[in-house]
């Protein structure tokens, strides 16, 4: 392939507890949880109250900004609860599943007969508006804005990551129907981007009108917001949309069957799970029906809605996120191993760096744990955290610029190309420990505001 | 901290001790990992800490603080005019580094934790490698006291006042050593300082000089002085503790480096420019000394090794490093080529280097930035 785009740097997390591929288990949807923070940019107002009854696809919370965009229900069922915390702030609505579910029929249309106007208003109403997010910021999509172009990353390099072969190979036509009506809502069509090594033998390579793109790299190669940086940079004022291919086959259903049918394959991964495999379930799944694969009786075990990098602590009485295919259990560090710096050797530890002698055996799988393997401290190594990021940024300045709270900086560092995601690995490679993420979150949030 | 979860341990924040938080945390997270979990962002984390990373540092700093204990007394014993054998030289060494050690850690470390303990912070281990290296700078009979207020300086004013470890923009070893070269010059230059006499007097004909003390006499003048490449390989010299072997130095090189703790740029780009400043002095006739002549002598291997490549003070940015690590090495040979009087050029080719990294890293950036803006425009 001619245009195939090699990246350089990156690091592939040898993390234990690969799904095998199979799938295990059946969750039936129980109590079912609807989390506002799964969408960022999102205001909730409650469309619902306790008691009343919901079909999967009945709206259930509104964005105050813009009252077009929904938040449905996965499932049917009655609002069994509404969970607020501090300053009321609403933090989820519980929906207890009916046993069959029932679905609101927004009607099967074939995207492409439609104008973009109708594509628009099957998504809003049908609450898979929410699905798409929006760049630069990482936030609920302006339905009136007309995006650059469409990204789906075809691949995933995040450690753990369900297999998009396995979880999704099944639903490329659905996949196609997302993809045949997302391309209406931008000029600029719809991005692709596969595993150049896997090319021929992925079932995506088929999907048609699609710009593809091929990658090879380690991750964060699979993430969507490099392939945009090597595709087309995002500049200041311009708006790009991005989806996962997970959303994508649930728009495709969507448009194939009229139904809002989000149920999927989830990757039940991590060095704790027991016999880490595939189960079929719902967003907003309990972690607690994952029962059969872990075994919390000290109560060490962090629930990871996502992958190990970049996903949410939900705690064991927490639930999936609603953009998650992958639960990650891994073990809370706690213990205070006895000199570790000093030991010449810790073989069970993973280092990216030479200092340790993990590099000795790259076929090794750890099991890491949260433990931090160090406090925090000011930035004192320059060129760890470039070699993690194929991004033509400076990491370190942007960091800092968004700990300064710098817009002008911000803007010159690329604050318009990251996520937080996308310097996931700088905060893993990190050897002075600092929450990157949250540092650029924090940045991000900060030119929403003054930007606004 | 095992102790009762409602009340704060002894010196826990808020316990009984708690203003000694710090510093007891400074000494259980050395002795023990800490116990901390990630609270957001990646849930796993590197194994690797600036704990490892410092010390593996120091390591690197072993060999050439070895071979300088036994040069020491190496030089010693060739100065009076005795032989001793290798234990009895090495131990003659050892007892007068030693002091400098200590009076370097004690000193040092006890601004550090004080300091750590005023902010509330935790002690930052930079100084483990900074208290190594500064012995290893100095000429052997420096005073101990002068020693002590040149680390107090190097650390209050060279570290803490702009943050501690990571926000200094010089390097703290070289400060002191600066220090020290500006208020006691007479202790830190001419021949009568590099080589520890004690109580015995020298014998007829020695001089004391360090090679580069010759290097104005040109070729002759070194070669007569005793001084061949070999000798200047090897380390047994008279100078400043750790910097005349350079076989030491390249054993801790070859770890840096294969640690990927050092940047290769910075050592690579320094030798480049030491070698073609010292190439324009053959080729315009200011000295008959040939350039990589240059490369045994002095602290230029030390400091290209250890000193320029300190991650904090050199340049951030990659093609940064190439042209600070330059400016280095040709700034060095500069000063020892046009500045008789004061032949090691090494320590104020870093220093001044140190202060313009910032600027250097600044254009790097900005072109960078300017490159991509271009490209937006045009496409």
């Amino acid at each position: 392939m001619s245009n195939n785009i090699r990246l350089k740097g990156g690091l592939n997390i040898p993390i234990q507890g690969e799904a095998a591929l199979k799938t295990r288990a059946s969750i039936q949807p129980d109590v079912v949880a609807i989390r506002p923070d799964d969408f960022k940019g999102l205001v909730p107002r409650l469309l619902v109250r306790e008691g009343d009854k919901v079909l999967a696809g009945s709206p259930v919370l509104a964005d105050k900004n813009c009252p077009e965009i929904l938040i449905t229900a996965p499932v049917s069922g009655t609002v069994a609860g509404v969970v607020r915390g501090d300053k009321r702030k609403l933090l989820a609505v519980l929906i207890q599943a009916d046993a069959v579910q029932e679905y609101v029929d927004f009607g099967a249309k074939k995207a492409d007969g439609l104008q973009a106007e109708q594509v628009r208003e099957q998504l809003l109403k049908s609450g898979l508006w929410a699905a798409i997010i929006q760049r630069p910021y990482g936030i609920l999509a302006d339905p009136s804005v007309q995006p650059k172009a469409i990204f789906v990353s075809g691949f995933s390099t995040a450690p753990l990551a369900a297999d998009p072969d396995y979880a999704l190979g099944n639903e490329v036509e659905d996949i196609q129907a997302g993809v045949n009506a997302l391309a209406k809502l931008s000029a600029g069509g719809v991005h692709l981007s596969l595993c150049a090594d896997n090319y021929s033998g992925t079932a995506f390579h088929k999907i048609e009108n699609v710009i593809l793109h091929t990658f090879t790299g380690k991750h964060p190669a699979g993430n969507v917001g490099v392939q945009i940086s090597h595709i087309a940079p995002i500049r200041k004022g311009e708006t790009v949309w991005t989806v996962s291919l997970l959303m994508l086959a649930a728009i495709g259903r969507l448009f194939n069957t009229g139904k809002v049918n989000l149920a999927r394959k989830v990757a039940v991964t991590g060095p704790v799970a027991k016999d880490p495999a595939y189960v079929d379930a719902f967003p907003g799944m309990p972690m607690k029906a994952l029962s059969a694969f872990y075994d919390n009786s000290k109560g060490d075990i962090r629930f990871v809605s996502g992958d190990a990098l970049t996903g949410r602590n939900a705690g064991e009485n927490g639930f999936l996120g609603f953009f998650d295919n992958q639960v990650t259990l891994l073990h809370e560090g706690t213990e205070r191993e006895l000199l570790g710096w000093a030991k010449p050797f810790r073989f069970n530890q993973f280092s990216s760096s030479r200092a340790y002698f993990s590099w000795l055996c790259p076929k090794k799988k750890y099991a890491m744990d949260t433990n931090t393997h160090g406090g925090p401290r000011a930035f004192v190594v320059s060129d760890v955290y470039s070699k993690v990021l194929p991004m033509d940024i400076f990491p370190v300045y942007l960091i800092k610029a968004c700990l300064a709270g710098d817009i002008e900086k911000m803007e010159n560092f690329g604050i318009y190309e990251v996520l937080p995601e996308d310097l996931a690995l700088c905060e893993y490679v990190d050897p002075s420990k600092n929450d990157i993420q949250a540092i650029i979150a924090s940045g991000i949030d900060q030119m929403i505001k003054e930007m606004a | 901290m095992e102790e009762n979860k409602n009340k704060p341990g002894l010196f826990e924040k808020g316990g009984k001790m708690g203003f000694l938080h710090s510093t007891v945390d400074a000494f259980d997270t050395f002795l023990r990992v800490p116990a901390s979990v990630t609270r957001t962002g990646a849930h796993v984390r590197d194994a690797v800490d600036l704990k490892r990373v410092m010390i593996l540092v120091v390591i690197a700093l072993i060999p050439a603080a070895l071979f300088g204990m036994w040069n020491v007394g190496y030089q010693h014993y060739l100065a009076i005019g005795e032989s001793a054998g290798f234990w009895a030289t090495f131990w003659y060494g050892f007892l007068k580094v030693l002091p400098l050690y200590i009076v370097s850690y004690a000193v040092g470390l006890f601004i550090e934790f004080a300091g750590a303990q005023i902010k509330g912070e935790e002690v930052n281990e930079g100084y483990l490698v900074s208290g190594f290296l500064i012995p290893l700078i100095m000429p052997v009979d420096v005073p101990l006291w002068m020693l002590a207020i040149a680390v107090a300086f190097a650390v209050l004013f060279g570290k803490e006042v702009f943050g501690g470890t990571g926000m200094n923009f010089l390097n703290p070893a070289l400060l002191a050593r600066a220090f020290l070269f500006f208020a006691y010059p007479s202790k830190m230059s001419g021949s009568d300082v590099w080589v520890s006499l004690g109580k015995d007097t020298a014998v007829d004909g020695f001089s004391g000089a360090t090679p580069l003390g010759h290097l104005s006499e040109g070729m002759d003048g070194i070669t007569a002085a005793g001084y061949d490449w070999l000798n200047l390989f090897t380390g047994t010299v008279p100078g400043s503790v750790g910097e005349t072997s350079i076989i030491a130095i390249l054993l801790g090189a070859v770890l840096l480096l294969w640690t990927g703790i050092a940047s290769w740029k910075i050592m690579c780009s320094s030798i480049l420019g030491a070698l073609f400043v010292g190439w324009l002095g053959t080729a315009f006739g200011v000295t008959d000394v040939p350039a990589w002549m240059q490369l045994l002598m002095g602290g230029f291997a030390f400091g290209t090794v250890f000193m320029a490549t300190d991650p904090v003070t050199s340049a951030q940015t990659e093609t940064g490093k190439w042209i600070y690590g330059f400016l280095i090495g040709a700034l060095c040979i500069t000063v020892r080529l046009f500045n008789p009087g004061y032949a090691e050029g090494m320590m104020l080719a870093i220093l001044l280097m140190n202060t313009f990294a910032p600027l250097i890293d600044y254009c790097v950036v900005s072109a960078a930035i300017r490159r991509k803006n271009k490209t937006v425009k045009t496409a």
